[in-house]
């Protein structure tokens, strides 16, 4: 095939990148934009194989087995909770495709010095750099959502200026590659020092901020796939690439706004640690808490004229979403109005809640945005806030020397009363006490959230 | 073409894939960001075109037949996986009907029968 058609072809598949990304903003034409994508990235594949530079086929479908193989068991057989972990460990494999062909693109041009232009150096530099960066990061959220390691920033004294040495050191084998220098260890240099500066990158940063941390990364693999473009000459790579860089940037920017904090602060803030100031927050009047039965809880919601439903991430670990529907439709049976408030960062990733709320069929409407939702707490007689806590704490409100101080939350506790579902006392995921749980409007119902449901639903039967 | 020429016109495109990509996400309603992360997550997966122009290409020394088969592997992992999981998110949607803004807020009962085929 010449390379006229194969650029046109490929021009095709960059169109229904773009219509995927506008479809996927768009929430009755998302899963059309998904499959849109996925068909040009099909067409961008056998365009390739039908380049004239490509002589060997085998090798290449046998690696395709074995990885989308991977991919497709990975991504079928993964539960709804463990999507953003999956979602960082397809992002880090991308970034590492794209440093391992910069490595044997260099590897290949480079043997005789001299053989490189400095923008194709420069590119080759700067793919391998971002790429193992994102790569090696990718992976520490993975491990980090995963569970394998601990999710709290892990800080040490100095570590703002080891990682900066570290960037220094892949910089510094970039630039002495691109300025003529093409040795072959420079390379392995670079890749390491910028694998090791991803995983001291992400280390720092509290779990709760991830989605932010994997948003930036999507991006990162986006540019380096953008280089690996500059390298090869290649169209798609690099308009694909690029878009992703860019409206993964605004994406990522457009999620620490949703928590009220800078992108600056999520990178650099080790937010979540355990510091005085948190142990200024636990400061919670010597007050106590009131734990209360399900069957206390369930005349207190039948009773109630309004309920409102505040899901958080105990809810998806708990799989209670289609019990906590038909929680709703019992009590909507019963007259009393239902609906739920979603926080912009409630679960683990934005939009977690409104995904699980949507599978167990719950009505669009009764699906309050946090502005929408906040006027009304004042006239709602129950919150019930099933295994949410950082998005309800008003220390975000009133305390200054607390870590989330700031980010906007939903103010449960202007409501008559409130009732929350919790597995025990242990604080959330970004490790911050919660006053809440000690204020008199609240009485707590420990336990597991789905097997708190369903005995409510039971106890609520039974009136 | 020169390779001078090529390179601005590689620049050329580049630019304007910068203002493209904010562009065209710039609506983006909060319950699809984790959607569109996954999504763009799976088109970064075209560096897979990259990966099969290193491993096909004739007179590979051993090094650069095991670096390009690796990263065949890690794309084509990058590429179904992402796709398949961003299927998967949006699975969740399908069934809904076409929102109704507030019509819950005055009649709580009103959409009972609006749920669709359970």
């Amino acid at each position: 095939m010449s390379r006229t058609t194969t650029d046109l072809l490929y021009l095709v598949t960059i169109v229904t990148f773009i219509l995927a990304l506008r479809f996927l903003s768009q929430p009755d034409k998302a899963r059309w934009g998904n499959r849109i994508g996925a068909a040009g990235m099909l067409l961008a594949v056998a365009v390739t194989f039908a380049q004239d530079e490509i002589v060997s086929y085998w090798e290449i479908v046998l690696g395709m087995a074995i990885g989308g193989g991977f991919g497709a068991v990975a991504a079928r057989r993964v539960k709804m909770t463990a999507m953003p972990q999956m979602v960082a460990l397809f992002n880090g494999v991308g970034g590492g495709a794209a440093a391992l062909i910069s490595w044997a693109e260099f590897h290949r041009k480079a043997p005789a010095t001299g053989n490189l232009k400095v923008d194709i150096s420069l590119a080759i530099m700067l793919s391998a750099i971002i790429g193992s960066i994102s790569f090696a990061g990718s992976m520490v959220a993975f491990a980090k959502l995963q569970e394998l390691i601990q999710g709290r920033p892990i800080t040490y004294p100095g570590q703002q200026v080891v990682n900066a040495l570290v960037l220094a050191a892949a910089l510094a084998s970039g630039i002495a590659i691109a300025a003529g220098a093409e040795q072959q260890w420079l390379m392995w240099a670079l890749l390491a020092c910028a694998a090791l500066f991803g995983v001291l990158f992400v280390l720092p940063i509290g779990g709760a901020d991830m989605p932010v941390v994997i948003s930036l990364l999507n991006a990162f693999t986006g540019l380096a796939a953008a280089a690996t473009g500059f390298e090869l000459e290649n169209n798609v790579l690099i308009v694909s690439g690029m878009l992703v860089g860019a409206s993964g940037t605004l994406l990522t920017l457009l999620m620490s706004r949703a928590m009220n904090r800078s992108i600056a602060n999520v990178l650099f803030g080790a937010f979540g640690q355990v510091s005085s100031h948190a142990a200024a927050a636990a400061d919670t009047d010597g007050g106590t808490v009131r734990s209360a039965s399900a069957e206390d809880v369930a005349v207190m919601l039948a009773y109630a004229n309004k309920v409102v439903v505040v899901p958080g991430y105990g809810l998806a670990v708990a799989q209670a979403q289609h019990d906590v529907r038909q929680l709703a439709d019992l009590l909507e049976e019963k007259g009393v109005e239902v609906s739920y408030a979603i926080h912009p960062v409630a679960g683990r990733m934005p939009g977690h809640m409104n995904v699980l709320l949507a599978e167990a069929n719950v009505p669009y409407p009764q699906l309050k945005e946090m502005d929408d939702a906040n006027p009304e707490f004042g006239r709602t007689d129950v919150v019930l806030v099933v295994g949410a806590n950082d998005v309800v704490n008003p220390d975000a409100r009133n305390n200054q020397g607390s870590p989330i101080y700031g980010m906007p939350i939903l103010n449960v506790d202007q409501a008559q009363t409130v009732v929350v579902l919790k597995r025990s006392m242990n604080p959330g995921f970004a490790g911050i006490e919660n006053p809440l749980f000690y204020n008199p409007k609240t009485v707590m119902l420990f336990g597991d959230a789905k097997d708190s449901i369903t005995k409510l639903i039971g106890d609520v039967k039974a009136l | 073409m020169s390779h001078g020429l090529l390179l601005v016109f590689e620049l050329t495109i580049l630019v304007l894939a910068i203002f493209l990509g904010f562009e065209v996400i710039s609506k983006v309603p909060t319950l699809l960001h984790t959607p569109l992360m996954s999504g763009t997550n799976a088109i970064h997966g075209i560096v897979i075109v990259g990966a099969m122009l290193v491993m096909g290409a004739g007179g590979k020394d051993t090094l650069t037949w095991v670096i390009g088969f690796v990263a065949v592997i890690l794309a084509s992992a990058n590429v179904v996986g992402g796709f398949v999981v961003t299927d998967r998110m949006l699975e969740m949607f399908k069934k809904r009907e076409r929102p109704r803004q507030n019509a819950a807020q005055d009649s709580p009962d009103a959409d009972v029968g609006d749920r669709s085929n359970e």
